[in-house]
């Protein structure tokens, strides 16, 4: 034995595998990423994959089938309910696994042990916010209800029969590259999923924008700035309905004008992550009075970040008390959005401000005691211990005073609360609630009834349900449990030392704003005001306007309706901001002396149909020019405004001159001169030519190509995302489609004998990159295409839609 | 023949072992078999390199193909390696760089 150069090239050895088994000196394990029995190659699924398997669970109350068609959407059958969702939750975790731990850690504040310091500012913030908190509270209220609960049991178990069949190589391959292991799945991970969806859809507020620009600007202008209703509002539930007498009086406290509507000393500084305000969407159902079929039509289509993997997951739930086809949350049980044998419902979101900030007044540092209702308080603590991967971990004590969490204080700002107070979050997601129930129930629901008793579940994210059955109702409810305010209540940051200025209760279940079967044969949503002012209780401010004036007046105009003319109408580019905003421009703009240059721009202008059309360049010149009048228009009344303030809505500019040709921001407060809507609208116009030049020079006039619509995938990578979309609309089109953001499942279900169902979603069935499920709808769903659902019957077990089967039992 | 009985028999075992335990197990596999087989140094090495980079490149190669090289095109720009085709090579000399150092290593077990 020769021990020298054995010693050696052993050591060698040794030294090699340990540097390719880690990332000690490689930015990614390279042996272990690149074998191809356990790395990613593993993961590189065989275009001829079958997905068949035969599969023993001993949790199983008996035997399930799941029938997966040529899309790779499962249609499960089992002979027992909880064995449904056993089985739900094992496909999620087999296509989706990576995603629901991911979403479920951020959620919970935990995206640091995976990502390291980059997540800590995000999880100090969602700790504070008190996602934990919250999703505890609702864990307690979903175990409470032994239908919930068992639900929720079965699910999990399904998520961790597949997570304990995992291999080093069968690892999703998200894993693989970022080095880490899934954990057991709980009950609390599909409670904090849902409260995910609650920060989502109801953790948009303005409280500390708003304040700083009621602080900064004069009442009066402040109120034309941020008006609190448009005139072209087309609520929910139309003008001129009567409303009963609210059953709650409000209490106005006694000194609201001096320490809140009047009080300017709050001027807070520095911009946090906010929810995207434009979660919305769109919903409408259509009697069969209006439809060529004689049967009601409902079409939904939630408009959220548009991610890879996707946020859905399509399936069939079949056992003999339910069968439901629709979109699922991998993460949650039951079906979301869909329909069942007697009827179908769909979700927009309501969009109320249901969080609220009270400056806390502590006695000390110390936050042991605070002041309310004229003694010392003490407060609750919370230890929220972050973990964070390749550093120390961090103890975040978070006080909870009789509001909720104090969310920013002198040690964490969120980059927009002032530094040296305290400010307590009152969120109605904090209070204990089971929304999943809502989701079990609305997949058994044959009739409006249960539609009504399975909705009053849902509290918190408030949603716009529209429904619609076989035997031809039709009906919209928007539906949540909403604060009762009082007007202007919780627009601002309110004083937290006494009672008054709580939440005094929340408007009673009769007294939500809703339709059912009305005169005009169909019912519509898209994240408007649900009423007008003659609604007895403050709605609030900032919902969107223009999508709900286009679907309407479509609708309003429409006969004879078949599936196809919806998708048309849910796939519609028109634009009808801008069909109200360009004869503005164009009536106002001094086209003398306009160079030849500028006169190309205009007559694309000119020439524009107002369609947010893929190829369209007018579309382009319009979108830079009113963002070019907006900061003509405003940029000299906030130069000195705090930077943390709220700018006025495309809406509140638009009907501001609309309504006042001489509208007072016109005139730039920096020169001498009184500045007009010509003066402003031409130059506007000019400042846009710069922009519109270089983006001619790039190629990318075209809309499209303009706005860029991408599917990113969770980790941004590029590679994993879809990237340069060729698909129009845009805010203000009913295909709300906007860089990063927009219909993230489209549905059309004509509720005939046999029902007859659409739908399409930008992503793929399969989480995994290396499937070719994995992306394969975004090019149907860019293209305004859509996919027939299939709601297989027993008995079809041989169609030649079936692939694969997947065979369990216990 | 030694030779060739070495290659078959370290890419075989490493195939068979790698259903069951970690990748590195190749180097294992490769210094027993040339512990075992005796041969010269250069030659022990040369026996380790090109068995994993056969079994390695193949295996790799047939996945992928199968695959209509879908992954390894993102994975390969994610490693900024470019193709499909590097994101191969890469895969097979990694394995026949280990493998290699560790049948030379076994080639000293016996060697006087």
């Amino acid at each position: 034995m020769r021990i020298l150069p054995l010693f050696i090239s052993t050591a060698i050895t040794a030294g090699l595998v340990v540097t390719l088994n880690t990332t000690m000196l490689l930015p990614a394990p390279l042996g272990k990423l690149l074998s191809p029995q356990h790395g990613i190659w593993q993961n590189a699924e065989s275009s001829q994959a079958s997905f068949s398997e035969e599969l023993k669970f001993p949790q199983l109350g008996g035997k399930v089938e799941v029938y997966l068609d040529d899309r790779l959407v499962p249609h499960v059958f089992a002979e027992k309910d909880s064995d449904l969702y056993f089985v739900q939750g094992f496909l999620h975790a087999k296509f989706r696994l990576w995603q629901m731990e991911l979403q479920t850690h951020a959620a919970a504040g935990r995206a640091s042990e995976i990502v390291g310091k980059i997540a800590f500012k995000h999880d100090r913030e969602f700790r504070r916010l008190g996602m934990g908190f919250a999703a505890e509270s609702s864990l307690k209220e979903m175990e409470a209800d032994p239908q919930t609960k068992m639900t929720c049991d079965a699910y999990t178990a399904g998520v961790n029969a597949y997570i304990a069949s995992l291999t080093a190589s069968s690892l999703p391959l998200e894993y693989k590259l970022m080095g880490y292991k899934p954990e057991k799945w709980t009950n609390l991970k599909s409670a904090l999923f849902l409260k995910n969806m609650s920060e989502n859809l109801a953790g948009h507020d303005n409280d500390f924008e708003m304040t700083n620009a009621k602080n900064y600007f004069s009442k009066e202008d402040f109120s034309k700035l941020y008006p609190i209703r448009q005139d072209s509002l087309d609520p929910i539930i139309p003008k001129g309905t009567v409303y009963e007498k609210p059953s709650l009086a409000l209490k106005i406290p006694i000194d609201v004008d001096s320490v809140y509507t009047n009080k300017t000393d709050l001027a807070v500084t520095t911009q946090e992550e906010k929810p995207e305000k434009n979660n919305g969407s769109n919903n409408w159902a259509v009697s069969g009075a209006k439809t060529n079929s004689g049967y009601p039509i409902l079409c939904n289509d939630p408009h959220l970040g548009l991610n890879l993997p996707s946020l859905w997951y399509e399936m069939q739930l079949h056992s003999p008390r339910l069968n439901v086809y629709g979109a699922t949350f991998p993460g949650a049980p039951a079906v979301i959005i869909g329909y069942n044998d007697s009827c179908s419902w769909g979700v927009t979101n309501g969009g109320r401000d249901v969080r609220d900030y009270y400056e806390i007044k502590f006695k000390d540092d110390s936050r042991r005691e605070y002041w309310y209702d004229s003694a010392w308080r003490k407060t609750e603590f919370r230890y929220e211990t972050i973990l964070i991967k390749d550093s120390a971990s961090y103890i975040d004590t978070v006080a909870y005073t009789v509001f909720g969490p104090v969310m920013y204080d002198p040690s964490f700002s969120g980059g927009r609360a002032s530094n040296s107070r305290y400010f307590s979050v009152r969120w109605k997601a904090h209070d204990k609630s089971n929304e999943l129930k809502t989701f079990i129930l609305l997949n058994k629901a044959h009739n409006y009834q249960d539609y009504l008793s399975a909705i009053s579940n849902m509290k918190t994210p408030g949603q716009n349900f529209v429904f619609a059955s076989k035997t031809g109702d039709i009906a919209i409810r928007t539906q949540g449990e909403w604060p009762a305010k009082w007007n202007g209540q919780g627009d601002f940051i309110m004083p937290g030392t006494d009672s008054t200025y709580q939440w005094q209760g929340m408007i009673p279940f009769d007294e939500t704003p809703f339709q059912f079967n009305p005169a005009r044969n169909f019912v519509s949503s898209a994240n408007q005001d649900p009423a007008d002012s003659s609604y007895p209780y403050y709605l609030g401010r900032g919902y969107p306007l223009y999508r709900g004036i286009i679907i309407n007046r479509r609708l309003q105009a429409m006969s004879n309706i078949t599936p196809k003319d919806m998708m048309s109408l849910q796939t519609n580019n028109y634009n009808v901001f801008a069909e109200m905003a360009t004869p503005l421009i164009l009536s106002h703009i001094n086209e003398n002396g306009l160079t030849a240059v500028e006169n190309k721009y205009l007559n694309l202008l000119k020439a524009w149909d107002f369609t947010n059309a893929p190829y369209s360049r007018g579309a382009t010149v319009f979108e830079v020019v009113w963002s070019k009048f907006s900061q003509v228009v405003y940029d000299d009344d906030f130069k000195n405004a705090p930077a943390i303030i709220l700018r006025p809505y495309d809406s509140n500019l638009l009907q501001g001159v609309l309504s006042d040709s001489a509208y007072q921001f016109l005139d730039n407060i920096e020169t001498i001169q009184i500045e007009t809507l010509a003066v402003d609208v031409t130059a506007a116009f000019k400042n846009s030519i710069e922009e519109l030049e270089k983006v001619q020079m790039e190629g990318r006039l075209e809309w499209s190509k303009y706005k860029d619509t991408r599917v990113s995938h969770l980790t941004k990578l590029e590679p994993l995302s879809r990237l340069h979309l060729t698909i129009g609309g845009g805010t203000h089109s009913i295909n709300a489609t906007k860089a990063n953001h927009g219909p993230s499942w489209r549905m059309i279900v004509s509720l005939t004998p046999k029902t007859e169902a659409y739908g399409v979603y930008p992503g793929g069935q399969n989480g995994n990159p290396g499937s070719r499920f994995y992306d394969n709808f975004i090019d149907h769903w860019a293209s305004g295409s859509y996919y027939p659902l299939w709601m297989m019957a027993a008995g079809e077990e041989k169609d030649s839609r079936v692939q694969w089967k997947i065979s369990f039992t216990n | 023949m030694k030779f060739i009985v070495s290659v078959l028999l370290i890419a075989l075992l490493s195939l068979a072992v790698c259903l069951y335990l970690p990748w590195w197990t190749i180097a294992v596999v490769a210094f027993i078999v040339t512990s075992l087989i005796p041969q010269n140094p250069i030659r022990s090495f040369l026996a380790g390199f090109l068995a994993l980079f056969l079994l390695w490149g193949t295996l790799a190669w047939t996945i992928s193909s199968n695959n209509e090289h879908l992954l390894a095109k993102k994975v390969a720009m994610i490693l900024k390696m470019g193709s499909p085709a590097i994101l191969i090579v890469v895969t097979a000399l990694i394995g026949a760089l280990v493998a290699g150092l560790a049948a030379l290593a076994g080639s000293y077990v016996r060697r006087k």
